[in-house]
């Protein structure tokens, strides 16, 4: 088996609040390769950057990981104490947010924080920082660096700004970059730029991004692969292609019909029903029933599993295990024994042959009828 | 009188004072020269980088700023003329004075109260714009209690449930807080308060951005259907070019306070003259894979300048990669290509 560069797997985050448990994250897995770009897509509050913010380990005060592991090279970094965190955060992985000013400090100039990031990560004398942040901010394209890093970021427009940020992110070389929304609040010919930026930086120096958006178009221009995220879980991945033209989780075909058609501009939208889920009142089933229009009485009672729909492209959706059962029909056919289908399908037939759908093959227990 | 539009807006030009000095101040030109027309039950789009001016276009007509220069008409009446426009005769042609200068109007303000009804605008941000301790009653029923649109408290609440019903809200919405709705059930009772004085024509500022995708469609699908049923006219500012292609039957495009360009939807999202429009739609992320590989963006060099440091001549010079010395010395004035799609450049 390779190894990948990043492995989330099943994690489980949340937070202590006056009404509960915030379970923001639950169940979250997903693998990074070198050079490639994720795109964690969803609506607010699915758990995007709360599932970023867990593999920085830079969770407000109530929040923990309280499920999983995040493996960095095959080692588990949430069990790491504080100092090799600090070393993981801009050596290993760095992240850029929405408001720029969120990380950088008003009352000192760039060039001061720049070199900062650097002297704590490397042992550059103070020279050779000056010399590498003037470097940096001409790789971010930042005109006039050697003025510029006397400038304090209120001097700075907003896509400057940006690609100040950048520019500290990549001081210490990370393997991979992760981004939270980092062109919403950009003008589209400002977002264009950085997006430029970023495609470019990721092919010259080879690292691995994570963009975290609800912009669908941003999602389409830069990633190889996709996350869709609802209500803390995973309900579809695939590649661009997979999740545009083939969406196989109501959830995701919902949020694509929603937005204006990009040939047909005037078809009237169909929005998704209903309200953004409320994480403090989770159903049983699958996190998106009650908005959804397809909901058998199984999607209230239990969370569905991941299926393959096709090559490298998995959704949870109950509907999806309902058409493996054409699929054990077929391999019945083919005299394939019972066990092996059930293996495949989660289908099995009962005493008086009809088929039945049981639930032990997806971690749960029991069997169950699709009934509407 | 009365018009083909029921909005028309003519070298509208809004100058704010800025401080610049210790005594001195800088005109900021936010809106500058700005012409276009709104028929009944149309929607016109307007877009634009963040602060070119398109909320100042939409509180300047409305008045909720007193305007610098420009005249507006409603339904043909003038509703005020700030002075400054050049008069024409029956046949367009511009009336010149004895001196051969153009003739210019006089300032002319009209008590605006009746047409304060007919024209009403609704904001971007659902969560500050309204009273988080008002009532959803209260709310919508405020502007029937300033406009005296009832007979008695029966008739009152009549109107309100009725409002409510057509923006999607249920009646037993009325006696809860504003803070108790979500984004999009804001964004619902805003517009019922917008709609409580029957209004002709609907000011839009943003009012999708703040709102999560599969909510925007479900406001965007309202304000379709209330068009459909009430024959109001939008002017409908956003930033989401697909959103604002969507529902607009024309679109104008802003640059540092001046128009660019102004054609049907779907000619401009087609065919972009303006070298800005251009650039503008080419660095719109596409959600469409195919398309989005398949394209070419246009990426504009720089930043927006200052609107308190305006380039001479085209204010898009400065990032433009067709300018010629021209441009850095006259302003394009904009001029209609056929068929009312409207192009101010030099060379384009
Ligand atoms: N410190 C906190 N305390 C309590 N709940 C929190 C905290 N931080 C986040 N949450 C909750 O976790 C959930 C997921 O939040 P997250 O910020 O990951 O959403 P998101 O997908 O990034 O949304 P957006 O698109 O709005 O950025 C939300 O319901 C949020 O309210
Ligand atoms: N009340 C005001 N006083 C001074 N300047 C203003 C005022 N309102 C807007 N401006 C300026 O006018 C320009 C246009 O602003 P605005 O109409 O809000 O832009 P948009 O809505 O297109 O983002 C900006 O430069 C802004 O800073
Ligand atoms: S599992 Fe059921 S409720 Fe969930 S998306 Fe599929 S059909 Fe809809
Ligand atoms: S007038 Fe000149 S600078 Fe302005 S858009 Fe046209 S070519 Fe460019
Ligand atoms: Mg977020
Ligand atoms: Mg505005």
């Amino acid at each position: 088996m390779s190894e990948h560069l990043l492995s989330v797997k099943n994690l489980h985050t949340s937070f202590t609040t006056d009404n509960g448990q915030v379970h923001a994250v639950n169940g979250v897995s997903f693998d990074l390769d070198a050079g490639k770009v994720l795109g964690i897509v969803g609506e607010s509050g699915s758990g995007k950057s709360v599932t970023a913010y867990s593999i920085m380990q830079i969770l407000a005060e109530n929040g923990s990981i309280t499920g999983g592991s995040i493996e960095y090279k095959g080692e588990d970094i949430t069990k790491w104490n504080r100092k090799q965190m600090s070393s993981f955060r801009g050596k290993c992985c760095s992240i850029i947010f929405q408001d720029p000013m969120t990380s950088l400090n008003p009352v000192f100039s760039i060039g001061s924080q720049l070199q900062e990031a650097i002297l704590l990560h490397t042992d550059k004398t103070k020279a050779e920082a000056r010399e590498r942040s003037i470097e940096l901010l001409k790789l971010v394209g930042v005109n006039e660096p050697a003025k510029r890093i006397k400038q304090y970021p209120f001097e700075l427009s907003g896509g400057m700004r940006q690609r100040v940020m950048i520019a500290m992110a990549l001081a210490c070389e990370p393997d991979i970059l992760i981004a939270d929304e980092p062109t919403t609040a950009l003008d589209v010919t400002i977002q264009a730029q950085i997006l430029e930026l970023m495609q470019d930086l990721q092919k010259k120096l080879g690292m691995a991004i994570i963009m975290v958006t609800h912009d669908l178009g941003v999602i389409a221009t830069m990633c190889d692969e996709i996350i869709v995220m609802y209500g803390g879980r995973v309900c579809e991945r695939g590649t661009a292609d997979h999740i545009f033209y083939e969406p196989a989780h109501e959830y995701t075909k919902g949020l694509l019909r929603s937005i204006p058609n990009v040939d047909n501009a005037k078809e009237r939208l169909v929005p998704i029903a209903g309200n953004p889920i409320n994480l403090l009142n989770m159903p049983a089933g699958c996190a998106f029933c009650s908005r959804c229009d397809k909901a058998m009485k199984i999607c209230l009672e239990a969370v569905p599993a991941e299926r393959p729909v096709g090559k490298d492209h998995l959704a949870s959706c109950w509907l999806n295990d309902l058409a493996l059962q054409e699929k054990a029909e077929t391999l019945t056919a083919e005299g394939i024994p019972a066990e092996k289908i059930q293996e495949q399908t989660g289908w099995k037939k009962d005493g008086n042959g009809e088929w039945v759908y049981d639930l032990a093959s997806s971690g749960q227990g029991g069997e169950v009828t699709f009934e509407q | 009188m009365s018009s083909e539009y029921l909005i028309e807006v003519e070298h509208l030009k809004q100058y704010f004072p800025i401080r610049t000095g210790f005594v001195k101040t800088t005109p900021l030109k936010a809106v500058d020269d700005i012409s276009f027309a709104i028929k009944p039950g149309e929607t016109l789009g307007l877009v634009g980088e963040s602060g070119c001016g398109k909320t100042t276009v939409g509180r300047t007509l409305l008045q909720l700023y007193r305007p610098t220069g420009g005249r507006v008409k409603y339904d043909g009446e003038v509703i005020f003329d700030a002075g400054d426009v050049p008069e024409t005769d029956a046949s367009g042609e511009v009336k010149l004075g004895s001196d051969g200068k153009p003739l210019l109007s006089k300032r002319l303000s009209v008590n605006m109260l009746p047409y304060r009804k007919k024209m009403q605008m609704v904001f971007q941000d659902p969560y500050s714009s309204l009273n988080p301790r008002m009532t959803v009653e209260d709310i919508i029923g405020e502007p029937l209690d300033v406009h005296k649109l009832y007979a008695n408290k029966a008739e009152r609440r009549e109107k309100i449930l009725n409002l409510m019903e057509l923006v999607g809200l249920n009646a037993e919405h009325a006696t809860r807080y504003a803070h108790e709705f979500s984004g999009g059930q804001r964004q619902r009772i805003g517009i019922a308060r917008a709609l409580a004085v029957d209004p002709r024509f609907i000011v839009c500022d943003e009012p999708v951005s703040a709102l999560d995708v599969s909510i925007q469609a479900q406001v965007v699908n309202m304000f379709e259907d209330l068009q459909q049923k009430l024959g109001v006219a939008y002017l409908f500012i956003a930033h989401d070019l697909l959103v604002v292609n969507h529902i607009s039957d024309r679109i104008a495009v802003m640059y540092l306070g001046k128009m660019m360009e102004m054609a049907d939807s779907d000619e401009l999202m087609n065919n972009p003259i303006h070298p800005y429009t251009q650039s503008l739609l080419s660095a719109v992320p596409l959600p469409d894979p195919k398309s989005a590989r398949e394209r070419q963006r246009i990426v504009l060099e720089g930043d927006v300048p200052s609107p308190l440091n305006m380039p001479s001549g085209c204010p898009f010079r400065t990032r433009c990669r067709y300018a010629t010395e021209q441009c850095g010395a006259q302003r394009p004035a904009l001029t209609d290509r056929g068929n009312g799609h409207m192009v101010a450049c030099w060379n384009k």
